[in-house]
Order: structure tokens, then C-alpha cells, then sequence
């Protein structure tokens, strides 16, 4: 038996493009940060959060706990039907738990959305390929786990569409959205996990 | 096996324990230990009732509730506190109000050697993430310990869990 190739040829994302700028194509996708309550995945995700919000307390920046975010913006999206959350991770904090992902979709939130900054890419370590530059499509395990709100946006014709998606609130959405593997934001993160929680919590809360 | 109808009446009273402390999202992956609690929380219209498809999802739900000043409580068998392990950090290092209670396997009259090393390892991988045990071995302990657990997490902003012991719920039949 010939030997599979550890190429992009094989499955659902044959023919992606990682061309787009994180830098660019994030905030013009996702429009005025303030109308959301934000979580934001570790390494790029949390630094293009931190520089985009420039530090606000209403984005939860994470630096651990990986596989956490999007669960940590279910359990906000349920305890604040009132207000709008986005979840901003990358491919490889995704991958740890794409099982996220199934319980998300029984659950809809119509006020949840989760973009995905997919650069194919770990790029905190060292720019080693995650799975999504040798195959697999995030968008379409999405899709699969039951979200029947996905768009991938990997040109800079998809972005007005995706920002459509995020606009329109009935369901939870899922976007996919692919770029370069190019070095997000200089770093801005609050790293303290507690300090994070407490301005946080008094910034909704009043506390 | 103990009597479904003991079984239910105390579970039927943690229940109401939780709601009357404001706990509206329970987490769980199905587990026959929990199925009171869990099958309440589905019929309660009030309450979000998340099945999981790891336990792990259920610590991080339970952080973002927080986030947004809801409370929750995750139920799961001793073999999902091992799931767990690396999410507690975002409890521990985050200092986020956490409360779970534990159908213990692997432990009293066990007659499964599956269960046996992640029973046996529960207490100390949660002692070792920060998270405090209470053992409850009767149905009147139970109650009681519940009752504490909710002050120490949603007073004092600690990490508690509660374990049902085999001695409490019976050991599983083969």
C-alpha cells in the first residue's frame, strides 16, 4: 500500500487558503467589540483580543486551559440571555475539544457566537502544522456537531458575509475564519487569571 | 441495589437544596448515580440542564457562568474526575466559585478492576487541583454535606466536591 502523503490533498479542506491577515480580516469581521461580552482563546486569539479591546474587562483573555473557551462562552451565554458573547479562539486550542462543539449545538444559544482564527498553525510553539493545515476542516465539524450556522471566510470577499452572520442572532454561529500564519499583535494581555475574573465580574455585575 | 424510592427522595431534596441556592445550569454526562438530579434539571424549566459529551466542558461551563454571575453545579462519576484534571486550573489559578458532586465507582464493594484506578485516585487529583472533598456515606449526610458545600463555594468562593460513596448508592450489579 503506497504511503499516504501528510499533504493538505486529503479531506474536507483540500483546497483551503490561509492568505488572509489575522490583523485585518478579525476586526472588520467582527464589527464594534463593545456589543459583545468576550472569551477569548489562548496564544494569537487572546493577543489579537487583548490589542483589538485594548485590554477592556469585558473580553476574559485566556493564557491556560486549553480546550476551555468555547464552554467557558456557553456557560456566559447562558447565565446572560440579555447580552451578546463571542468566543474568539484559535485552531489549535479548538482541536483539543471540538466535543465543545456537539454540546454547544443541543444547546443554540441564539446569543453565542464562536469565530475561529484558523491559521493552520501552533503558532505560540513554534509554527508547528496543527491538523487543520493537513486536512481537517473545522467549519465542517461545526456543521457536523449540529451548528447549523457555519461560514468559513478565507478571502476578503467572504468577510462581509460572515459579518453578516455574526450580526444576525437566532442561533448560535460558527465562522471559520482562515488566515496566514503571520504573528498576531505584540502582546497586551492581562495574564493574571484572577485579576481577569474579578474586572470581569465588576464590569457586568457591578461588583 | 438501594431502593429506587430512598434513592429519589433524597436526591429530590438536593435538588431543591440547589435550586433554593440559585444553581440554574447543571452539567453532567449521563450517569445512573446522578439520574435524580439530572433528570430534574431536564424537567425544570427554569434551569439549563447541559449534557456534556466529557466532563472537562463542564468545569470550564461552570467558569463562565460565573463570568456572568450564574451559578452551576457539574455531576459525574469518578471516572470523569480524571477528564477534569487540567481544566481545574482555570478554578484554581482564576479563582472561580466551584461546586461538583461526585458518584463514586472504583470504591466500596466495586466489583468492576475498570473502575478501581481512577475511584481510588479521585480524592487526591482533586485535593491536588485545590478542590476540597466531602465524603457523604448516608442519605442524611448527603443532604447536610450538599448543604455545606454550597456555603464554602457560593459564600467563600472555594472549589468543593462532594462524593456519594458506594455506601450511599449501592454498588453497581454485574
Amino acid at each position: 500500500m503506497a504511503k499516504r502523503s501528510a499533504g493538505s490533498e486529503i479531506g474536507g479542506a483540500a483546497s483551503a487558503k490561509f492568505v488572509l491577515d489575522r490583523r485585518e480580516a478579525l476586526p472588520e469581521l467582527l464589527g464594534r467589540h463593545e456589543d459583545f461580552l468576550i472569551v477569548a482563546g489562548l496564544s494569537g486569539a487572546s493577543r489579537d483580543i487583548a490589542a483589538l479591546t485594548r485590554n477592556a474587562p469585558h473580553a476574559y483573555i485566556m493564557t491556560g486551559a486549553m480546550g476551555g473557551a468555547c464552554m467557558i462562552g456557553l456557560g456566559l451565554a447562558l447565565a446572560r440571555p440579555d447580552r451578546r458573547v463571542l468566543v474568539v479562539t484559535g485552531d489549535g486550542e479548538l482541536l483539543m475539544n471540538v466535543g465543545a462543539l456537539a454540546t454547544i449545538a443541543v444547546m443554540n444559544p441564539p446569543n453565542l457566537v464562536i469565530i475561529c482564527v484558523d491559521n493552520g498553525h501552533y503558532g505560540e510553539t513554534g509554527y508547528q502544522k496543527s491538523h487543520t493545515s493537513r486536512g481537517t476542516d473545522l467549519a465542517m465539524i461545526a456543521s457536523g456537531s449540529g451548528i447549523k450556522r457555519t461560514r468559513t471566510i478565507e478571502e476578503q470577499a467572504d468577510i462581509a458575509a460572515g459579518a453578516q452572520l455574526i450580526c444576525e442572532a437566532n442561533a448560535t454561529a460558527f465562522v471559520l475564519l482562515r488566515v496566514k500564519p503571520t504573528d498576531p499583535p505584540i502582546d497586551q494581555r492581562v495574564l493574571d487569571p484572577t485579576r481577569g475574573r474579578l474586572r470581569f465580574r465588576a464590569a457586568l455585575l457591578g461588583e | 441495589m438501594v431502593a429506587d424510592e430512598s434513592h429519589a427522595a433524597w436526591q429530590d431534596q438536593i435538588f431543591e437544596l440547589l435550586r433554593q441556592h440559585n444553581v440554574t445550569q447543571f452539567a453532567y454526562v449521563p450517569d445512573a448515580g446522578h439520574k435524580t438530579l439530572i433528570n430534574r434539571s431536564l424537567a425544570d424549566a427554569d434551569v439549563h440542564s447541559v449534557a456534556l459529551t466529557t466532563e472537562e466542558e463542564g468545569v470550564a461551563l461552570l467558569a463562565g457562568a460565573d463570568l456572568g454571575g450564574a451559578r452551576g453545579v457539574l455531576l459525574m462519576q469518578s471516572s470523569g474526575v480524571g477528564n477534569c484534571i487540567n481544566m481545574l486550573s482555570l478554578i484554581k489559578s482564576g479563582g472561580f466559585p466551584f461546586l461538583t458532586l461526585v458518584s463514586m465507582r472504583g470504591d466500596f464493594g466495586e466489583a468492576n478492576a475498570w473502575q478501581y484506578p481512577m475511584g481510588q485516585a479521585t480524592v487526591p487529583v482533586l485535593e491536588a487541583m485545590g478542590v476540597t472533598c466531602l465524603r457523604a456515606d448516608t442519605p442524611a449526610e448527603a443532604i447536610a454535606t450538599v448543604s455545606a458545600a454550597l456555603t464554602m463555594v457560593f459564600r467563600a468562593g472555594r472549589a468543593v466536591a462532594v462524593l456519594f460513596t458506594q455506601k450511599l448508592l449501592g454498588a453497581k450489579r454485574f
